[in-house]
């Protein structure tokens, strides 16, 4: 049985209130907690290094794979390595995260290592929520990693989120892609205390007639320092977009640095960056409404991030 | 009732604005007019609290509101339409009339609210209230919000502007039903013909005074026959 820590730090990630349906891997504190297949989605621990396989088969539609990943032992560091294998023309949802409590002095750290084989034809969504709590002195730290390999004609969409207590978050993502393969990647940052988040996204538009959109929105308060690299890169016709927007408040510090290169005479590159406060007609605005200028803040940010 | 008792405002700059304006407004429908840089934004912010006068006191129903912020009137029941609507990234139409109600409201009374402004709801409930709205769909929203909120006293800054002919014979309308059904007092500021002659009382403002204040047909004819003493007003007609 979980504790009542780790079904509220499953509850952040992923929405469930205990094991899930259908196919799931749901590793805690280091090991391996239970873990389902479906018919078609098959799930196998990987021999030589910590992590799994997962195998969907060709053709599976509207099925889902969770794979949450709960830390409430504090102290406890590791690195996962997840490999996706996503057959031809599949329509699946991946759900995964990862939820640290730590109420310890000693650091918590999760570097997950996500590989996605994504066939000819398929469409995944991906949703990738990352939370932290605790009331000890230990910090929370999350370092993940995405690597994306898109087969033709195939669509993937990246939702990543982290919006309460990760204390420090190096995030690095890697795509590439073949003909006309579509990328979204949708990421909402928020950030506070003395927080750190980086994070690095780098997209080879490779095949004829692929396209890539990478959008940032992100929030950063207090003392907190965020970095948005993405590097977008049109090797043959194609359509890649990049955007970060970011809220900063208090004494935070926002750097983006949005790069596109393009090595084909029919690549179409676009890259937009906007760093400010919340504008101060906003909040005029929703306190005409009877809201609290706190209670304004708290909306227009909560709709931003949404 | 709303009151204002030589209320001036400066900006920081020590430009004057505002000089002196004494108000009593006690009718249900009230119009201020006059010419651009008057004043008439200026008048309709201070009694919102966006801005503070330099001098002066404001009081509805009699209760001294000078030093109240905006949330605190918006509380004790003023509601206020920008000239130029606010965008916000993220938040729905949804959204913003739940905050207007001050409570979750559910999908058909949010679209009772849209479709008295000439909105179909089901369009527009889930849109973001963000640069992809036209500039005429943000007025209605706005207005939207205004009805949703129900208060004593509505203040509308130029509610036409931005507004298509098409749209402005359905913005009358809009502001008749509201007339009609509410127990409220509107107050508008307007340069159109149109909305002044549904108006009770007009104030007129210029250079920062209040110059007049009547009936319509007490205005209405020196104010249009000002007008109509312009040579290019006349040929623009």
């Amino acid at each position: 049985m979980m504790d009542s820590i780790q079904k509220r730090l499953l509850e952040q990630i992923a929405d469930l209130h205990d094991v899930p349906q259908g196919a799931y891997s749901l590793r805690v504190n280091g090991s391996l907690y239970g873990k389902n297949d479906s018919e078609n989605i098959s799930i196998v621990k990987k021999e030589d290094q910590p992590g799994i396989d997962i195998f969907i088969k060709p053709g599976t539609k509207n099925e889902s794979v969770h794979i949450p990943v709960l830390l409430s032992q504090t102290g406890l560091k590791e690195i996962v390595y997840n490999d996706f294998h996503i057959g031809e023309g599949c329509d699946v949802t991946i759900v995964a995260g990862c939820g640290i409590h730590n109420s310890g002095n000693a650091e918590s750290e999760h570097s997950g290592i996500h590989t996605f084989f994504v066939g000819k034809g398929a469409k995944i969504r991906y949703v990738e929520k990352h939370y932290g709590e605790g009331d000890g002195n230990g910090k929370n730290v999350m370092n993940p990693t995405t690597v994306v390999i898109q087969d033709e004609d195939s669509y993937m969409e990246m939702e990543t989120a982290q919006i309460k207590g990760v204390d420090s978050t190096r995030r690095k993502t890697e795509a590439k892609l073949a003909a006309g393969a579509t990328l979204v990647i949708k990421e909402k940052i928020m950030t506070h205390g003395e927080q750190f988040a980086e994070t690095d996204f780098t997209v080879d538009l490779d095949g004829e007639g692929c396209g890539a959109h990478v959008v940032s929105r992100s929030v950063a308060k207090d003392n907190s320092r965020q970095t948005f690299l993405s590097r977008v890169r049109g090797n043959n016709r194609c359509s890649g977009h990049t955007e970060c927007d970011a809220i900063i408040m208090d004494d935070a510090q926002v750097t983006a640095l949005p790069q596109i290169e393009a090595n084909h005479v029919d690549a179409a590159l676009i890259h937009e960056a906007a760093i400010g406060k919340i504008a101060g007609e906003q909040l005029i605005k929703l306190m005409t409404l009877g809201l609290s200028e706190k209670e304004a803040e708290e909306q227009i940010i909560n709709g931003f991030l949404k | 009732m709303l009151e204002l008792k030589n209320v001036s405002y400066q900006t920081e700059e020590g430009k004057e604005i505002l000089r002196n304006v004494s108000l009593k407004i006690d009718d249900r429908f009230v119009a201020v007019t006059g010419p651009n840089g008057s004043g008439k934004s200026t008048l309709a912010k201070l009694i919102a609290g966006i801005y503070q006068p330099t001098s002066g006191k404001i009081y509805l129903d009699g209760v001294d509101i000078t030093g109240m912020s905006i949330s605190e009137r918006a509380k004790n029941g003023i509601s206020f339409a920008f000239q130029q609507p606010v965008r916000f990234k993220g938040i729905t139409v949804k959204d913003l009339i739940s905050m207007a109600a001050g409570k979750k409201i559910s999908v058909s009374e949010a679209c009772s609210y849209l479709s008295e402004v000439g909105l179909c709801a089901k369009d527009y409930i889930n849109r973001e209230v963000d640069g992809s709205l036209s500039g005429g769909e943000l007025k209605r929203i706005e207005i939207a919000m205004i009805n949703v909120r129900g208060t004593k006293l509505s203040v509308f800054d130029e509610p036409e502007a931005g507004i298509d002919l098409w749209s402005f014979n359905n913005l009358i309308k809009v502001f008749r039903t509201m007339y009609e059904r509410t127990h409220g007092t509107i107050l508008i500021i307007s340069h159109q013909e149109r909305i002044l002659d549904i108006a009770d009382k007009i104030v007129v403002i210029a250079g920062g005074e209040v110059t007049a204040y009547g009936t319509k047909s007490e205005i209405l004819p020196d104010l249009l026959g000002a007008q109509a003493g312009c040579r290019f007003t006349k040929e623009a007609e």
